[in-house]
């Protein structure tokens, strides 16, 4: 496809592309090209200073509600109906405006300080003045600059990997910025570039490269590199290092930058922030526009009236004479009635909830419930929008992995030749690594920022909670190879041969990079070696003697392995690294492979100490890792080098730990070669000869090894259960250990109790995998090379060849052992469950995982009680399903029938009480009730459940269940999850959270709310959702109310003097009186007012169900809150009219009291409203009253002509001297106030609300709360009469819980 | 160690400036403030039976001695009102009423008798009363322009556009606009009958009767107080319905002109269509005798002003004030009303919390 020639310009086909010339060298076309091609500085705010009023005034007027204001506006300046002087009436636009450009513009100024954070980044750039590499700001980078990376540093731009330190040319790079995978991904050098190995020089290097231009596919780039010699080398995504990704593993990369800036793949996939509409939103809408109907109305009123007030006046004296038409004056009126009421549609209010919502959002970031020391992140609000959607959500639905679990794998158990080990030591809890990590650095500042950098960043978590405490037997057992003086005899030489192999294949089998934090991978500290405590020849022989007859092997033939084997240990690169052990793996007799003396010339590896060691050991918090290690392992303590291992699944990373925690440890891997320490020995290479990964139809993975002791070919496997069970052979006899006398047992035998184990397993939640192996001849291995060889090369029907190759391979198997992993649940998740459930929330769990390991589960957190009927569904057609669903209604209904009935004769039958009903249903069934014709039945059945179980469901599934939820059943949907397969149902679901926890960050990118823990959405939901929500309800009703209220008062008006739009106030007052003068309180309200106490709100859930059911706002409580802004503007009118009537009061003096005591009533209503009342509120309050006072004061005092004809010139200062003032205000205020306070006093007294009772008892004292709560409580228990099975409170691991086995034993003997 | 240490500190800044280590390099732990963490010490009212009772009984309590006092302070008001329009043909003013023009030469004047029952003590002010007059119209309330009652001289000549139509009529309208062009212009005269039926005018005071702010701030004559009027208004003309011009309103020069108080009250334009506006004051003689003696009067009045095609009504009325300004029963009674509404309902609720306020009703919030 690259075949033109290149670097045209000219060329149409060339604007496809872009041509990189190495920066350094003197082209005028490397310059020009340079200017064309986007810098490196990065620019994500929206404005500049410059663009930022025209754009942002732009951006502004799309919004329906500033065009309203603008209309308005614009209304005012036609002469015949304008009401008041124009330049007064582009006062709200220009503030409500200027307020939102003022907050676009502190948002923008956040994102460009980032930015310039980012841009201000340092990288190494070659600079050819002064001929080596200078550090240059990453916005200094260009398009052909060649950069050069240490480890673990962040890449600045799209580069083209030229040169690795690395002697493979392979580089790692962490994508987890990009994509959220923290595994790592490797990068290869630009195949056939001259310069391997030794230092790459710049100078040297002229090639040009030509590339596609910049898209936004993070998985292609294609392009190809021209060397001077006109080669020209392909490039493909192999050879890119993105932008914003680190390097791991990998002392230095050198890149030439092909993509800068903007114009890299990783700020090409960048989207904007989230908006989201929310629910009470939408129900502000709808009132928005009956106020609009309201406005409408008044101004028809108006307009009607005028016309008719019009027609009946015969040349009265005080009308400028006009010949208008009554019926062309009313219509005029009514669009200066317009003007005038304008008030009445709360336009302020949408700038002002976003201004509160800042404020909720503020104090949500800030709770310190919400924050997880460990990961140094509390919540973070995506979306700005949203935040009472938190108070309102009906139906919960989680992901399982990753957000009820830790997503940690911890080897728990394991069976090894039929023998169980419970490995009873490993059930507690560990303490967290912050607190071991901060003891060792609490002196040393630099080590607590370079801790917490890397911890926030990096997430390498996986190894840290996964030490195994040894399982005391099986130590023992083991504690035999290694010792050498004690007596092999004494244990069953065949069975330790079955746990050396167990261990040596949980070591060996897997793809487990592994990594030391303080260096690059291929800088593993090579253990200085030591005198085996054992020699091998001795363990060798012992195998030998004892396991290999068994297995009918010829010794002889394994005796000698091919010495061209062991020559291939770490034959590139890695010969310098480990080079004191490859002469003498030369050297030495094929038996024993490795080096067994002291390495003569410990030559290049850096000690310990003269690293910055010490800072890493505390930054990676791996220190009490290896103090559980050592004291497993006192013989190892001198040469134990922290190791990271780094697993695509956790679960491979947590059997590497387990093996090593029995000394076998995993020191080294390369595509050749595998380096294993087994107990007593130094380090041994284990040549690895293939590699058959996992994948999903197999179920299984293996590598074919050449064993380091024997030398004979092995297979390790490694997979699911029932796969390995199918594949293994039987008949072969063993003896058996631990009965006094030697027994023989049948592998058979063996696999019948494996087989139980495995099913204790299951049954305790843990995830199993089964460990074979398969010892292969040469004459057997031989002929099945040549075919792998072939189905590795071909090219056709190539993975179906691979799958066969692996399938001749993989059978006839020795069943090793099996494991057991769990992965634990996350603090307070039965709680937080608990909590949700009793708050009225469905929680529905979709998971991936099978039905067992997700009841299992569910068990454990309380999602399923042991009361709890379970109902399954699994069907494989799609009537069967319907039958299903339409029997399992049917159970339901005749269930709850019974219980009624039950309950009303008052017979507590104990075990018959059914609690609530789970339903669990598999992806199959699933697919057939998401179909249309089923819907019904799933939602009619789901409904009648407390809770639903989706497992094996695939992530569109997830999606289609909350979108089928929350379209047709209308609630209010929450969605939590944190990995790349819980994206769409996040993004379908009203609010989407996610976790940020071991899988990376795509989950928290596509959520509008990240939270670090499960348990955090328990005070996420019902305290500050219920806040927010309570909050942002009542702010609103206030803001009609206020609206309302003072408007109306200009109507009343407007029946006094003809309808003719005129107005008692100065223009400025009435503009400002809901702009300023009442504008910050409700504010305030919105973000601060608290009903009832944090600790309240989470010890009784249930009161979250207020705003499930929209209690704050309701439409009744819209048209109530209209209906009291009516009568308070009535009283409020008419009180100082029928005080005023007749007398020779002005029209400004008329006003006058009206807007005092409006201003009282407004502000009062407001403490009446709050239920909390901070100084915050006081101060609030009183600048607001202030301010007004100040400013009609101020007018009245120093306006002497100005502002004609409103002027208020000694208006207030002799109205406020007079008494009658006061008197009309104050009663004026107490009357318009007293239906409000009687009703919420009688209310309160006569029927509270449970806010109300919780009000109540946040008052009582503290002992008596508690009392109560405990009695609550208690009644209802007594309510439920839940007896029996006391379930534990704290739950550490599920599989430690007892019960758990129970209660998955007795509902599915129950149905199904 | 030392030079190890320092290594570390320029590994790490290298760190800090490659990577994001900079924003991490403080903790993102939240501040355990009372602020933030939203545990400011609050006040929680919640209102309740038990809660508001007092504030009602206070308010019961509060209002109704002030609503007592009110009541009294406006029944001690003495207010006297007749009406003078003349639409009914019985009435003396019924001739002037019906042959009205703006512009007739010819003064028309009337005579009305009444009798005051009680004697007025103190100052009594005398108000015209004005009904169906919509002085509060949009339009007729804008027009005006304060600049040139100000004084000031360019809008003297050019006043402003809000004065259209009485803007210029030929030469500019000073003082312009509609408001000033439907000043009052009747002329009330008081006299006081002796039992021997003697007339003996009564002193009305001219002065005082409008705003001091506006007497001596808001409007002024142009030029200066000492200014020769009619020069100083040279160029301008009289309002369209006015008989003669602004300077020559009064032969009080500190009460001509734009200063001139009739004038002055006129454009302060009134709240509500039915209005009073001051007229006069007739001051009281001495704490012996009465300002006003009960028995008869007599109201002249030159009839001047057109009322009867809007159905407009003009009144004369005499008035004592007191602290809360004129007679107004409806505040005394208001106050009392609510007061013992209050009193009511905190009887009210003391019931009502002695039945459900012991309850203890935190235990039954329902799950």
């Amino acid at each position: 496809t690259f075949s033109e020639e290149p670097g045209l310009g000219r060329d149409p086909k060339a604007k496809k592309r872009r041509v990189v010339i190495p920066s350094w060298t003197y082209d005028e076309e490397a310059e020009r090209l340079q200017k064309k091609y986007s810098g490196n500085k990065i620019r994500t705010t929206k404005y500049t200073l410059l663009s930022f009023i025209p754009k942002n005034l732009f951006e502004q007027l799309h919004r329906l509600a500033n065009i309203y204001f603008l209309f308005l506006a614009a209304l005012n300046f036609v002469p015949i109906v304008n009401a008041f002087q124009p330049e007064i009436a582009v006062i709200p636009i220009v503030l409500v405006m200027s307020v939102t450009a003022v907050k676009d513009l502190w948002e923008d100024q956040r994102k460009r300080k980032s930015d310039r954070q980012i841009n201000n980044l340092l990288c190494d750039t070659y600079d050819r003045r002064q001929r080596g590499y200078v550090e240059r700001r990453w916005a200094d980078v260009c398009v052909g600059d060649v950069v050069r990376l240490c480890c673990n540093e962040i890449i600045p731009a799209d580069m083209v990997l030229l040169h690795s330190s690395d002697p493979n040319g392979i580089c790692y790079i962490e994508t987890a910025n990009l994509d959220g995978e923290t595994n790592l991904k490797q990068r290869q050098v630009v195949q056939d570039l001259p310069q391997q190995g030794s230092e790459f020089t710049p100078e040297n290097f002229s090639s040009r490269i030509e590339c596609e231009n910049p898209n936004n596919d993070l998985r292609r780039f294609r392009g190809y590199m021209e060397h001077p010699n006109k080669v020209r080398v392909g490039l493909h995504s192999e050879n890119l290092l993105l932008r914003s990704c680190t390097v791991r593993n990998t002392e230095t990369v050198t890149g030439i930058v092909v993509y800068a800036g903007h114009e890299t793949k990783a700020m090409q996939n960048n989207s904007g922030p989230r908006y989201k509409r929310s629910k009470l939103e939408r129900r502000l809408n709808v009132d928005v526009l009956w106020s609009v109907v309201l406005l409408l109305l008044m101004c028809l009123t108006a307009a009607v009236g005028h016309g008719v007030w019009l027609s009946r006046l015969k040349d009265p004296v005080f009308m400028i004479p006009d010949d208008t038409d009554p019926a062309l004056a009313g219509f005029y009126m009514f669009w200066t009635m317009i003007i005038v009421l304008q008030v009445l549609i709360p336009v302020s209010l949408y700038v002002s909830i976003e201004i509160v919502k800042l404020g909720q959002i503020y104090f949500i970031q800030n709770d310190l419930d919400l924050y997880n020391a460990r990961l140094d992140s509390g919540v973070q609000c995506r979306a700005l929008n949203i935040t009472e959607d938190l108070g309102q959500i009906q139906y919960l639905f989680s992901d399982k992995t990753g957000t009820l679990t830790e997503n940690r794998m911890l080897f728990r158990r394991c069976t090894v030749a039929g023998t169980e080990y419970p490995h009873h030591e490993n059930g507690q809890f560990y303490p967290t690594p912050m607190m071991t990590c901060s003891s060792l650095i609490t002196n040393m500042s630099v080590c607590l920022f370079f801790c917490l950098s890397l911890l926030s960043h990096l997430n390498h978590f996986s190894s840290m909670e996964c030490a195994v405490v040894p399982d005391v037997q099986l130590q023992r057992k083991l504690s035999a190879l290694s010792t050498p003086l004690c007596p092999p005899l004494k244990h069953d030489t065949a069975e330790l041969s079955h746990i050396l192999d167990f261990f040596l294949a949980l070591a060996v089998c897997n793809t487990v990079v592994v990594s030391s934090p303080s260096q690059p991978r291929h800088m593993v500290q090579m253990p200085v070696a030591r005198t085996p405590l054992r020699s091998l020849e001795e363990m060798k022989a012992l195998l030998q003697k004892l396991s290999l007859p068994r297995f009918s092997l010829s010794p002889s033939q394994n005796t000698d392995s091919p010495p061209g084997l062991t020559r291939r240990l770490f034959s590139r690169g890695r010969s310098a690294t480990f080079a004191p052990y490859t002469p003498n793996t030369l050297s030495a007799p094929p038996h024993t492979p490795t080096s067994t003396t002291p390495s003569p010339i410990p030559t290049h590896t850096p000690s310990p100490s003269s690293t910055p060691m010490p800072i890493h050991r505390g930054a990676w918090g791996k220190d009490e890792e290896l103090a559980d290690e050592d004291s497993v392992e006192e013989e190892d303590d001198d040469e134990e080098e922290e190791l990271l291992y780094e697993a695509e699944s956790p679960d491979e990373a947590a059997l590497v730990q387990a093996a090593r925690a029995y000394g076998f440890t995993l020191l080294g891997r390369s595509p050749e070669q595998l380096l294993v320490v087994l107990p007593g020995t130094g380090p041994l290479s284990v040549p690895l000869l293939h590699l058959l990964p996992f994948d999903s139809t197999r179920k299984r993975m293996s590598v074919v090894v050449r064993h380091p002791l024997t030398g004979q070919v092995v297979v390790y496997t490694k997979g699911a259960d029932n796969v390995i069970m199918e594949l293994t052979t039987l008949g072969v006899l063993l003896l058996l250990t631990n009965s006094p006398l030697y027994q023989y047992i049948s592998l058979q035998e063996i696999m019948e109790r494996t087989q139980q184990h495995l099913d204790d397993y299951a049954r305790e939640g843990l995830r199993t995998l089964c460990v074979a192996k398969r010892v292969l001849d040469e004459a057997e291995y031989e002929p099945w090379l040549k075919r792998h060889a072939f189905a590795e090369t071909s090219i056709e029907n190539r993975e179906e060849l691979l799958l066969d190759s692996a399938q001749r391979l993989e059978n006839n198997l020795t069943l090793l052992g099996a494991t057991g992993i769990v992965d634990r649940l996350q603090e307070e998740v039965p709680e937080t469950i608990e909590a949700l459930q009793r708050a009225g929330i469905k929680v529905w769990v979709l998971t991936g995982d099978k039905q067992e390991t997700a009841i299992n589960i569910a068990c454990a957190c309380k999602l399923l009680r042991p009361t709890d009927r379970l109902l399954t569904a699994n069907c494989d057609s799609k009537e069967a399903c319907e039958a299903r669903l339409c029997e399992l209604q049917r159970d339901i209904s005749t269930i709850t029938e019974r219980g009624l009935s039950d309950s009303s004769m008052g017979v507590s039958e104990g075990d018959a009480v059914i609690s609530g009903f789970t339903l669990v249903i598999d992806g199959r069934t699933l697919d057939f009730a998401l179909h249309e014709d089923l819907q019904k039945n799933f939602l009619d059945l789901t409904s009648g459940c407390r809770s639903v179980i989706c497992c094996r469901s695939t992530p569109l599934q997830k999606s289609q269940v909350v979108r089928l939820i929350g379209d047709s059943l209308g609630v209010m949907t929450l969605a939590i999850g944190d990995g790349a397969n819980d994206v769409s149902m996040i993004q379908v679901a009203d609010v989407g959270v996610g976790i940020s926890g071991q899988e990376g960050m795509q989950a928290v990118m596509s959520s509008d709310f990240a939270i670090s823990r499960f348990k955090h959405l328990r005070k996420l939901l019902l305290v500050h959702g219920h806040w927010c929500y309570t909050r942002l309800a009542n702010m609103i009703l206030y803001f009609f109310y206020k609206n309302v209220m003072y408007v109306n008062l200009l109507f009343w008006f407007q029946f006094f003097c003809g309808f003719s739009g005129s107005t008692m106030t100065n223009s400025w007052v009435l503009i400002f009186f809901n702009l300023l003068f009442t504008s910050v309180p409700p504010l305030l309200y919105g973000v601060m007012d608290k009903d009832v106490s944090a600790s309240t709100l989470l010890s009784l859930p249930q009161l979250y169900k207020a705003g499930q059911n929209c209690e704050a706002y309701l439409p009744s409580t819209f048209w109530l809150t209209i209906l009291d802004a009516f009568y308070q503007s009535l009283i409020c009118f008419f009180i100082p009219y029928c005080a005023y009537a007749g007398s020779d009061v002005g029209l400004l003096s008329f006003g006058s009291p009206i807007n005092g005591s409006a201003l009282l009533i407004i502000l009062l209503h407001q403490v009446i409203e709050s239920r909390t009342l901070t100084w915050l509120h006081a101060v609030v309050l009183l600048a607001s009253a202030g301010f007004y006072y100040a400013f009609v004061l101020v007018f009245s005092v120093t306006c002497v002509t100005c502002n004609s004809p409103t002027n208020l010139y000694g208006v207030e200062t002799k109205l406020m001297s007079e008494p009658l003032y006061y008197c009309v205000c104050v009663l004026t205020t107490v009357l318009a106030l007293l239906p409000r306070v009687l009703c919420r006093a009688l209310l309160n007294s006569i029927c509270p609300s449970d806010l109300v009772k919780a009000q109540k008892l946040d008052r009582s004292l503290l002992e008596q709360y508690w009392a109560t709560i405990h009695q609550w409580k208690e009644n209802k228990l007594d309510r439920q009469k839940l007896k029996s099975k006391h379930v534990p409170q704290t739950l550490s691991v599920n599989a430690d819980v007892p019960h758990s086995v129970d209660c998955s034993q007795e509902p599915i003997s129950v149905l199904s | 160690m030392a030079s190890g240490y320092n290594a570390k500190e320029e590994d790490g800044h290298r760190a800090g400036a490659a990577g994001p280590g900079e924003s991490a390099s403080r903790s993102r732990k939240p501040d355990n403030t009372a602020f933030k963490q939203q545990r400011l010490p609050a006040w929680q009212p919640i209102l309740t039976a038990g809660t508001v009772l007092p504030a009602f009984f206070i308010i019961g309590l509060i209002f109704i001695p002030i609503g007592i006092g009110l009541y009294v302070t406006s029944n001690n008001i003495r207010e006297f009102e007749i009406d003078y329009t003349g639409t009914d043909p019985s009435s003396p003013c019924y001739n002037c009423s019906q042959t009205y023009s703006w512009n007739s030469t010819t003064l028309c004047t009337c005579t009305l008798t009444f009798s005051l029952n009680q004697p007025f003590e103190g100052n009594v002010f005398m108000y015209y009363g004005l009904s169906n007059f919509y002085q509060n119209h949009r339009r007729y309330v804008k027009s005006r322009d304060d600049s040139q009652l100000n004084g000031d001289l360019s809008s003297l000549k050019s006043p402003s556009k809000e004065c259209e139509p009485y803007h210029t009529n030929e030469k500019p309208i000073a003082p312009c606009g509609a408001i000033a062009n439907s000043m009052f212009n009747d002329t009330l005269e008081l006299f006081y009958i002796d039992p021997n039926e003697t007339r003996t005018p009564i002193p009305l005071m001219k002065k005082g009767i409008a705003w001091w702010t506006d007497k001596h701030v808001k409007f002024r004559n142009p030029g200066g107080s000492n200014a020769n009027l009619t020069a100083v208004f040279q160029g301008t003309t009289k309002p369209v319905n006015w008989r003669k011009p602004v300077y020559e309103l009064d032969s009080d020069p500190e009460n001509n002109g734009f200063i001139n108080e009739d004038l002055i009250v006129w454009m302060r334009t009134a709240a509500l269509p039915t209005f009073r506006k001051l007229y006069r004051i007739i001051q009281k003689k001495n704490n012996m005798t009465p300002t006003l003696p009960r028995g008869n009067y007599t109201l002249e009045v030159t009839y001047n002003y057109p009322v009867h095609s809007f159905e407009g009504r003009k009144r004369m009325i005499l008035s004592t004030i007191s602290w809360m300004g004129g007679k107004n029963p409806f505040l005394g009674i208001a106050y009392m009303t609510v007061g013992s509404i209050c009193f009511v309902l905190g009887v009210v609720l003391l019931f009502i919390h002695h039945k459900y306020g012991n309850r203890n009703n935190s235990s039954d919030i329902p799950s």
